[in-house]
């Protein structure tokens, strides 16, 4: 699965004495995670197939800080931020496009108010915007007949108001969009945020992600999207808990645009 | 002796009214216990934001049922409001029904005062059977046992109550009126109250003006009782839903505040400048900042004002993920829980001249647990959810900083996930030379 990816870092734009288009921050899942990786690369597949002349930080990315501040620690949040922000501002960043929800909210609002401004769009924003401006154009009917259902990230819909933009990308697709009891501003949460994702969950009767899946079969779907790569994780889960992981599949949008085109 | 009913009238409305400020100025004090934040901003979206909540009840019509009859309790409320007027000019000059000149426009007044009072009375037999029969699950909960139950209950038997004595009083208004008793001029429409009359026929013109005397006074009295009955109940949402949605919280709802204090310190660790020997310049008589909320002092007054504002509706924990698959977490409980110890805090005050000594409680273990707070997703359901614009999730991170930054007691995994971050920039162990492997995996 290793064709090449066309993908640059700012260090190189530097030394050709450019700037890109746009950021692409890829998040420590995206950049770590197996699963999240293959978001990683069917997004850039897309930037691509679009001619985005996009930069990544590479190595010198490093954690927005969102899970530690969300877990309460302020101090690392804050840290993380300021080193992050210095390393944006000494590429004079103005742009930013990610497909984690956490670091898109993160960038997007808390940054600010500690010296970091930047436009900050989600990647299923920013790839509805290149269809928009013709840039990328979305053909076939690959999907056509499969019923895909969108669990909104509470991070990207009920917390930033984002429900639109990943609807229209499937909705491209020619797919059968269905919508769960849940959705948009009523999504019920995947069970990952506010640090859940790295720890046990407390004593209960269920635990969130399966009553989410729950929720996300119910309306009988051949996908489940998502446009968070823990959202991803935990829906994943929650299919094999459900033991549907040979009926239904778990993938970013992302993905889906990616396969539609056989990229 | 002429005058003694309006001298018995004039003194229990000063009672009522002065009993009512001093709570007032109690809740006032509580309150501002609380950090000061600064709120001044978008004042434009801010009175948006209120009419459209508190006044129009935009959010309370998510859930159709309660949302209608709450509204048709609420718009009573307020009209029936002209009624006490004129019932408290008449029972200060001893006159009766005073703002009958007005005709016409006063039989449309008190007509719809009357429509209202039976549409209240069926909403409040509604929610009577929502609470006690059907027992919608949200009213069941843990938290609702003992008197936040009693308090819903009560609430519904005083406005029954009221209303029942208003039709009383008009009917028999209405029947003192038809036999031409003297001060019982011909005013008013009573569309509703006429179907009570039959009920006291016969009774002789003397008997009538008692019952319509009884229910005037009881119907007044029991107004004024309800005032102050208020500040010991979660009806003190009928006034403070309007301050409470004006500061609501009008940024994106997935943005946290960044602690100034934090920023500070960040600032000057990595300034390789900073001396890190050199004395604190200003105030450095002044107290260590406390990172995070351990007690009712360390949220910020808009987060207190919260807690006296929440109506224990549920609506939040109903939509609680933690909540929803059994934890313990339930953010109706963070509420009242704040206005509970709060409370406590004042009470401590009030027996010391206004200053707190510590009872060896706080807010933290006391009455909230690390183990509700660590259930938390963050995911703002809560906040979506609450008709009158609460936060609950803002307190449970200002008490997780402080479970974090105070006293170092996350559980031992996230300990693990921030060392990580710490360490290699990612809440992984992964190294951060590998950050660009998946471009060629
Ligand atoms: S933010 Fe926390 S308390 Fe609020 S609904 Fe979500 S999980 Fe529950
Ligand atoms: S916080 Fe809001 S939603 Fe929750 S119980 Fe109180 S008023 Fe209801």
């Amino acid at each position: 699965m290793s064709e090449q990816l066309k993908v640059k870092t700012m260090q190189e734009f530097m030394a050709e004495g450019k700037q890109p288009e746009i950021l692409f921050w890829v998040g420590s899942a995206g950049s770590f995670d197996d699963r999240a990786k293959k978001i990683s690369r069917a997004f850039v597949k897309l930037l691509n197939k679009a001619d985005v002349d996009f930069a990544v930080l590479g190595t010198e990315e490093s954690s927005t800080g969102d899970v530690a501040k969300r877990a309460g620690n302020e101090f690392l949040f804050q840290m993380q931020a300021m080193m992050n922000i210095e390393v944006l501002n000494g590429y004079e960043i103005k742009r930013i496009v990610t497909c984690d929800p956490h670091s898109f909210n993160t960038l997007k609002n808390e940054y600010p108010s500690l010296g970091g401004n930047y436009d900050v769009v989600h990647h299923t924003q920013y790839l509805k915007e290149l269809i928009d401006n013709g840039r990328l154009t979305i053909t076939g009917d690959g999907y056509k007949g499969k019923r895909i259902t969108f669990h909104d990230p509470c991070y990207l819909g009920r917390a930033n108001s984002v429900f639109d933009a990943p609807r229209e990308l499937l909705a491209k697709t020619n797919a059968e969009l269905v919508e769960m009891k849940r959705h948009k501003k009523t999504a019920l949460c995947c069970g990952a945020g506010g640090a859940q994702m790295f720890k046990e969950p407390e004593k209960g009767d269920m635990d969130v992600n399966v009553l989410r899946t729950k929720g996300a079969l119910e309306t009988n779907p051949n996908i489940i999207a998502t446009g968070c790569p823990y959202c991803n994780t935990m829906m994943t889960d929650g299919i094999k808990a459900h033991e549907k992981e040979d009926s239904v599949t778990v993938l970013d949008v992302a993905e889906v645009l990616a396969n539609s085109q056989g990229l | 002796m002429e005058y003694l009913p309006n001298i018995i009238f004039a003194v229990a409305l000063i009672a009522g009214i002065g009993f009512f400020v001093r709570n007032v100025k109690k809740l006032t004090r509580n309150i501002k216990l609380g950090r000061d934040v600064d709120v001044s901003d978008n004042k434009a979206q801010r009175w948006k934001n209120m009419a459209k909540i508190a006044l129009g009840q935009t959010k309370m019509v998510v859930r159709p049922i309660a949302g209608i009859m709450h509204v048709i309790v609420y718009v009573g409320f307020i009209i029936i409001n002209i009624e006490v007027l004129e019932i408290i000019l008449d029972g200060l000059f001893g006159t009766h029904r005073l703002f009958s000149p007005l005709g016409p426009v006063y039989d449309l007044l008190i007509g719809s005062f009357e429509i209202l009072a039976l549409l209240v009375i069926v909403a409040v037999v509604v929610f009577w059977i929502r609470r006690n029969i059907i027992r919608i699950q949200r009213f069941i909960k843990p938290e609702m046992k003992g008197w936040p139950k009693t308090d819903g209950n009560m609430i519904l038997y005083i406005e029954f109550v009221l209303m029942v004595l208003f039709l009383t009083m008009n009917a028999a208004d209405f029947q003192l009126q038809q036999l031409g008793a003297e001060h019982y001029k011909q005013a008013g429409a009573f569309p509703v109250s006429q179907f009570i009359v039959p009920l006291l026929d016969g009774l002789s013109e003397s008997s009538l003006i008692l019952v319509e005397r009884t229910a005037w006074w009881l119907h007044i009295l029991g107004i004024l009782a309800f005032l102050n009955y208020l500040y010991y109940s979660k009806h003190l949402h009928i006034l403070l839903a309007f301050p409470n949605t004006y500061y609501g919280k009008i940024k994106p709802q997935g943005q946290f505040n960044n602690l100034e204090s934090v920023t500070k310190e960040v600032k000057l660790m990595m300034d390789p400048d900073a001396d890190p020997y050199a004395a604190p310049a200003e105030d450095s008589t002044a107290e260590p900042e406390k990172f995070g909320a351990s007690d009712v002092m360390d949220l910020n007054w808009v987060q207190l004002l919260n807690a006296y504002t929440c109506t224990e509706c549920g609506r939040c924990t109903a939509e609680c993920p933690a909540n929803q698959t059994g934890k313990k977490l339930s953010p109706r409980k963070i509420m009242m829980d704040t206005r509970d110890r709060l409370e406590e805090v004042g009470k401590i005050m009030d027996a010391n001249k206004g200053e707190f000594f510590s009872d060896g409680k706080q807010l933290l273990n006391d009455y909230i647990t690390p183990e509700e707070l660590w259930a938390c997703t963050t995911c703002n359901a809560c906040v979506q959810a609450c008709p009158v614009s609460i936060d609950p999730l803002s307190i449970i991170v200002e008490m997780r900083r402080y479970l974090v930054m105070e006293q170092s007691a996350a559980p031992t995994e996230l300990n693990n996930m921030m060392s990580n971050i710490e360490n290699n920039g990612a809440p992984w162990p992964y190294n951060q030379m590998d950050r660009l492997n998946w471009v060629n995996e």
